[in-house]
């Protein structure tokens, strides 16, 4: 049995997660992940943004930071560059990090600077009530989108990939020992590593659309499929399907080994001679 | 190579690289920022000089990402600084409070150009005074300091770092135009003769550790990330320890020692140059470029045989209540001459409450107040 309350701050518990809500699976694939990584708690700067998910932070024994909406990858930006031995992890949701923060998420993959950025995607606002999230399908009712969403959704991982990010993966709360794999990839990954996880809100995404709790999970079970499998896949039959797993891995240059190459360059030129 | 004797260097200098090497001289090891007219010229200099002490400097993708930055990298240890206009100021305010929030120092330059909106993005103004002390919403304390020359600069951007490390809190340095780009001499002080103020840090083990606990100044010591003393910074509402926390006892006493630690800093945050105010009738409050007009003004209206005099508010924010109504005391009319229509002067007339009357001479056209305008105030002020 994983021993999970060593990582925990148990003083906070109760958490404020709904009953059925994918964030607690997905916060003990991480601690999970962690372990598995072999890091010690001293080691984990943990930054996280506004919302359910970034609520995470409160709940774990690391140095953590929870910021302001859409900001915590300009703020772990700043920790990982100032401090790179830390290992720098960003909790952040779809709203988090694809509407109030997009801009500061495709700057970080731009400069492949080394944090994992865990986007819990529940395709809704549900610290506020179900508001229309950048990722909620088209037609789904949201509270600000009574009769359906006329919206396109985004899609987190292909925005990741074309932006530089150099690991890009996908993963459910449903799948969650591919969860941990794939966490755990990303932590060791040096450069700019992005986990989207498909997850539910069974109070204010699943409810107003009257899909229940084991539908939504049921759901992610049938509508994805992993990446190796995909290859052996047909266009047909990958129609409306989700791929899951390592979309995306590359070694590009990054960004805060760069500035120290930047450091050593510029002082070899200004050094004065003793 | 060490020196025996300390060297004060002489130079001429732009007032944003005075900024930049104040910065470095006073510690500072990390900066972000966003291009911006007109303080750009902070961002060129650091993203020079901070490579060669081995700091870090970061060109981010907007204001508010450069201002979330600098406030992780705080987190780690580092003396941080970000520099703006008008606009990026506004974009950064919701970190602002964050900063003030969690306890995080750090210092914001704004480089003060006329506003609203876009407005005049290579004239002086001296606009953003009262956005220094309301600009992130919710009830704060705010530091600002407003240098008035180009040393002037030097030694605030130095006193900016060592307010914000004392007392835990994001400190504005408001420059306006006038003095960011004018070069002026300067003597740089040596190194031994610049005295630092650190943040307190904990000298207790980690498992007695409060990161916003209650302290004698109101001040609690701060770790740095990663060093042991794993902790929770959030900008909710959070008890001792940072843990989020909403009973109205823990909202209540987090508010009030917010406000109380720089009331109890109140005599070394405190700044202000008095000149001539002896012997003054009237009494002049002004402040940046503003001050040099008045100080002009004066010593025209000496030479004519009018006694006044000037308070030159250093900084603005906390605001120099009892500076203000000692004048409002001694002198029959007080003219506020700001290059805005009339912010500072609300605080003067607050404080000095009908003690005296209160006078503005205000200018928004994007130009410095001439030193005539004042001059014209105060002769006729001086026939009443």
């Amino acid at each position: 049995m994983f021993d999970y309350e060593k990582y925990l701050r148990l003083e906070m518990f109760p958490h404020i997660w709904c009953p059925g809500c994918g964030d607690g699976i997905v916060m003990k694939s991480l601690l999970r992940a962690i372990d598995r990584v072999g890091l010690q708690k001293d080691e984990i700067c943990m930054v996280s943004g506004i919302g359910c998910s970034s609520r995470l932070t409160g709940y774990v024994d690391f140095n953590t930071l929870h910021t302001t909406h859409g900001r915590p990858i300009a703020f772990a930006t700043g920790v990982k560059l100032a401090k790179p031995s830390l290992t720098v992890i960003v909790i952040t949701g779809d709203g988090d990090a694809l509407a109030i923060g997009g801009n500061h998420f495709i700057h970080a993959a731009r400069r492949n600077i080394n944090l994992t950025v865990l986007l819990f995607n529940n395709a809704t606002y549900g610290m506020t009530g179900g508001q229309l999230a950048p990722t909620t399908p088209t037609g789904k009712i949201a509270s600000t989108a009574r009769s359906g969403s006329i919206d396109p959704p985004f899609d987190a991982c292909k925005l990741a990939i074309a932006a530089g990010a150099s690991y890009v993966a996908r993963a459910t709360s449903y799948h969650s020992q591919q969860l941990d794999r794939l966490i755990e990839g990303a932590i060791k990954h040096k450069g700019f590593s992005l986990i989207e996880v498909m997850e539910n809100c069974n109070t204010y995404y699943g409810r107003p659309n009257k899909i229940s709790l084991v539908e939504l999970l049921e759901w992610e079970k049938d509508n994805t499929v992993n990446i190796k499998a995909a290859e052996r896949m047909t266009p047909e039959q990958l129609q409306g399907k989700i791929i899951t797993g390592l979309l995306h891995q590359t070694d590009r240059p990054e960004y805060v080994a760069e500035y120290e190459q930047h450091i050593a360059r510029v002082q070899a030129k200004t050094r004065v001679p003793a | 190579m060490k020196k025996s004797v300390p060297t004060n260097q002489v130079k001429l200098l732009q007032g944003n690289e005075a900024c930049a090497d104040a910065a470095i001289a006073a510690g500072c090891r990390f900066f972000a920022g966003y291009p911006i007219s007109p303080s750009s010229e902070i961002a060129e200099f650091m993203s020079v000089l901070l490579p060669r002490v081995g700091g870090k400097f970061i060109q981010m993708e907007d204001e508010i990402a450069a201002m979330g930055a600098i406030l992780g990298a705080a987190m780690t240890g580092a003396k941080v600084m970000t520099a703006t206009s008008g606009p990026g100021y506004s974009l950064k305010q919701e970190n602002i409070g964050y900063a003030v929030m969690a306890e995080i120092p750090c210092v914001i330059v704004d480089v003060m150009r006329g506003g609203p909106s876009t407005g005049l993005p290579t004239s002086p103004a001296q606009s953003d005074v009262m956005q220094a002390r309301w600009g992130t919403h919710g009830d704060h304390p705010a530091v600002a300091l407003v240098p008035s020359s180009v040393g002037e600069i030097y030694e605030e951007t130095i006193r900016a770092f060592n307010i914000a490390e004392r007392y835990r809190i994001p400190v504005s340095l408001l420059i306006d135009e006038i003095i960011a780009h004018m070069r002026e001499r300067l003597v740089v002080p040596d190194e031994s003769q610049i005295v630092l103020w650190q943040r307190p840090r904990p000298t207790v083990p980690p498992e007695k550790y409060l990161p916003f606990g209650e302290t004698p100044t109101g001040v609690p010591p701060m770790a740095d990330f990663g060093t042991g003393y794993r902790y929770h910074v959030t900008g909710l509402y959070h008890d001792a320890r940072g843990l989020p926390k909403d009973s109205p006892e823990v909202v209540d006493s987090v508010l009030r020692r917010l406000m109380r630690k720089i009331d109890l800093g109140m005599a070394e945050i405190q700044k202000y140059e008095e000149v001539g105010l002896l012997d003054a009738t009237v009494g002049i409050v002004a402040y940046g470029s503003s001050a040099r007009s008045a100080k002009a003004a004066i010593r025209m209206a000496r030479a004519r045989g009018i006694s006044v005099g000037l308070l030159r508010p250093v900084t603005v924010w906390p605001f120099p209540e009892d500076a203000v109504r000692n004048l409002g005391n001694r002198v029959k009319h007080i003219i506020v001459a700001e290059m805005n229509l009339g912010q500072l002067v609300l605080e003067v007339e607050r404080v000095v409450a009908g003690r005296c009357a209160v006078h503005r001479v205000n200018r928004v056209t994007g130009e410095p107040i001439p030193p005539d305008e004042i001059l014209a105030k105060i002769e006729e002020l001086a026939k009443t």
